[in-house]
């Protein structure tokens, strides 16, 4: 396997009984790079991303991510990746900063550590006031901002955001992609999901799922040549409805 | 003078507080018949509490609202009946079937599905084939299709549907929307929020939603073009570099991304776009990016939006 390559997956697979959520996708996303992973509901996205988190085995094929085999080594898979999304990110219950401690206890990070990156990050965003409010006292945008620095605290190889920006606001939605960006210039690898077409303009590359299988795949500017396409929202319309467009 | 039940449904200075928190100041507007209106704003910004003020199901505590010509809180029982209304989260039995959730959403108010099925067969004949399967078991858009057929199976003469598109992927979202479309056009009066900027587009008239207040209320077309700078979308190969470099330009307002492009306001109200073109490509150029494309671009709602919340603050990087 290509060390380059922070997610490298051939011929992946799931099988639920006699349905096929997942059926052989092969594809890699290189170190740094942003990657919209698109898809209609229902066309195997979540499934996809339960297996390279390393929460849910392959039936045949697999994966590295971050160098590591989902299947013989997921729990080295789960310590070198971060993982956010819209549904569940942070504790509500608990302050900003008890949400910090705990993640960072979680992996492992000394008390020194936790102290000196919770520092930092509560400098980057501006919460220092925040720091010990509740989290569901927050505004949403602040909210998940704060869940995306917290899924980086270890410093992973690769980050993955399942719809981050979900209800967000458009500034804030904005703000988030600088994060991203900035991350990805740092040299995290960034696998993202998103219901807003206007982001997956945002990526280097995105994929789109269609029933179980990558339907298309490329930076947008090509896919939007290859469909003749004005726009991705066109490019997803055609492949996840063919008959009907 | 129109008389006060002309209009579907008025609003006026509606107040909602949950405790410390104001969920809606100072509301009003008015909705006419066989409108399409859309709430469109972020998450906390209020469309859920109105929704459930306007379907009789919280209270507010000033201002008053007629739906229908009848008053929200005392006329409830009378609207209940009259009114559909979709709650943002998805409410239906999730272990019934699909044909059984409707079943039981007729029988609820006294009907029956075969007798409503031909003004929800539109709707319904997407859902036959799967009339059958579990709710719990239908795909995000499918769900949303469902839950609109549960609101219209006792005839509504109006439709409040709450955040109906979110989470549902791009290519449903646009089915939804030309289903709203028929409804409007056989004559419903729909009242529906959204997240998504773009979608206010399908609106007749939206009402700009942030933080319980309403930041404008007119067509989509009259709120893009309300928009008062000189807007201009910049395309470059390093986009991110690029932004960050249009921020230090001595003019610029507000920098962000938009699609495929960046979105650059000048602060110089009535300037010509052209010569604001011409300088900032000389700037990029400067700047080592010498394959930046610059152009004078129309503003959308989603412009509008962001330089309503006070946009030169919230462009700052994070």
């Amino acid at each position: 396997m290509n060390a380059e390559l922070a997610i490298d997956a051939v011929d992946l697979t799931r099988r639920f009984g006699a349905f096929t959520a997942v059926d052989g996708i092969t594809f890699n996303v290189r170190a740094g790079e942003v990657f919209g992973f698109l898809g209609a509901n229902g066309a195997g996205k979540t499934t996809a991303i339960r297996m390279l988190t390393g929460l849910l085995a392959p039936s045949s094929g697999g994966a590295t991510v971050a160098g590591h085999d989902i299947a013989r080594d997921a729990e080295r898979v789960k310590r070198d990746i971060g993982y956010m999304s819209q549904r569940f990110s942070l504790y509500e219950d608990l302050t900003v900063r008890e949400n910090i401690t705990l993640y960072g206890g979680i992996y492992d990070l000394s008390s020194r550590d936790i102290r000196d990156r919770t520092k930092r990050m509560l400098e980057r965003l501006g919460l220092e006031h925040a720091a010990d409010q509740f989290v569901r006292a927050i505004p949403l945008g602040w909210r998940q901002k704060l869940a995306f620095s917290v899924a980086l605290l270890h410093e992973p190889r690769v980050v993955f955001l399942d719809e981050p920006t979900s209800g967000v606001d458009p500034i804030t939605r904005r703000q988030f992609w600088e994060m991203i960006y900035e991350a990805a210039a740092g040299g995290t690898t960034v696998l993202v999901t998103t219901h807003y077409m206007d982001e997956a303009e945002y990526c280097d590359r995105i994929s789109i799922m269609v029933a179980g299988r990558i339907g298309a795949m490329g930076t947008p500017a090509e896919l939007k040549t290859q469909f003749s396409a004005e726009s991705i929202d066109d490019v997803f319309v055609r492949l996840a409805r063919p008959v009907a467009s | 003078m129109t008389s006060p039940s002309a209009d579907a449904v008025v609003a006026d200075r509606l107040e909602k507080r949950f405790g410390p928190t104001v969920a809606l100041a100072d509301l009003s507007f008015s909705v006419k018949p066989a409108e399409l209106f859309g709430f469109v704003g972020p998450d906390g910004g209020g469309k859920t509490t109105l929704f459930r003020i306007l379907a009789t199901l919280l209270v507010p505590e000033k201002g008053s609202a007629q739906v229908l010509g009848r008053d929200v809180v005392k006329d409830l029982w009378e609207l209940r009946r009259r009114i559909g209304y979709m709650p943002g989260r998805f409410s239906l039995y999730p272990d019934l079937s699909v044909y059984e959730n409707l079943r039981f959403f007729a029988s609820v108010f006294g009907t029956t599905v075969e007798r409503e099925r031909p003004h929800i067969a539109p709707i319904y004949s997407q859902l036959e084939p799967f009339k059958d399967r579990r709710a719990a078991a239908l795909s995000g858009g499918m769900k949303q299709k469902l839950a609109l057929c549960c609101a219209l199976v006792h005839r509504p003469e109006i439709l409040f549907l709450d955040e109906p598109t979110t989470g549902v992927d791009a290519v449903s979202r646009r089915e939804f929307w030309d289903l709203l479309a028929d409804l409007k056009k056989a004559g419903m009066t729909i009242l529906v929020s959204t997240p998504y900027m773009d979608e206010a587009d399908r609106c007749d008239r939206v009402a700009l939603m942030q933080a319980g207040r309403l930041l404008a209320v007119d067509t989509p077309q009259a709120i893009a073009l309300s928009f008062d700078r000189p807007l201009l979308a910049i395309r470059a190969a390093r986009r991110y570099p690029a932004l960050l470099a249009l921020r230090e330009s001595s003019h610029a307002h507000a920098v962000y991304p938009f699609g495929d492009t960046i979105h650059y306001v000048d602060a110089r109200q009535g300037e010509p776009a052209a010569a604001i073109a011409a300088e900032l490509r000389a700037f990029l150029i400067a700047r080592g990016f010498a394959d930046a494309q610059v152009e004078p671009t129309p503003p959308t709602v989603e412009d509008s939006f962001i330089a309503r919340m006070g946009a030169p603050e919230g462009t700052r990087a994070a």
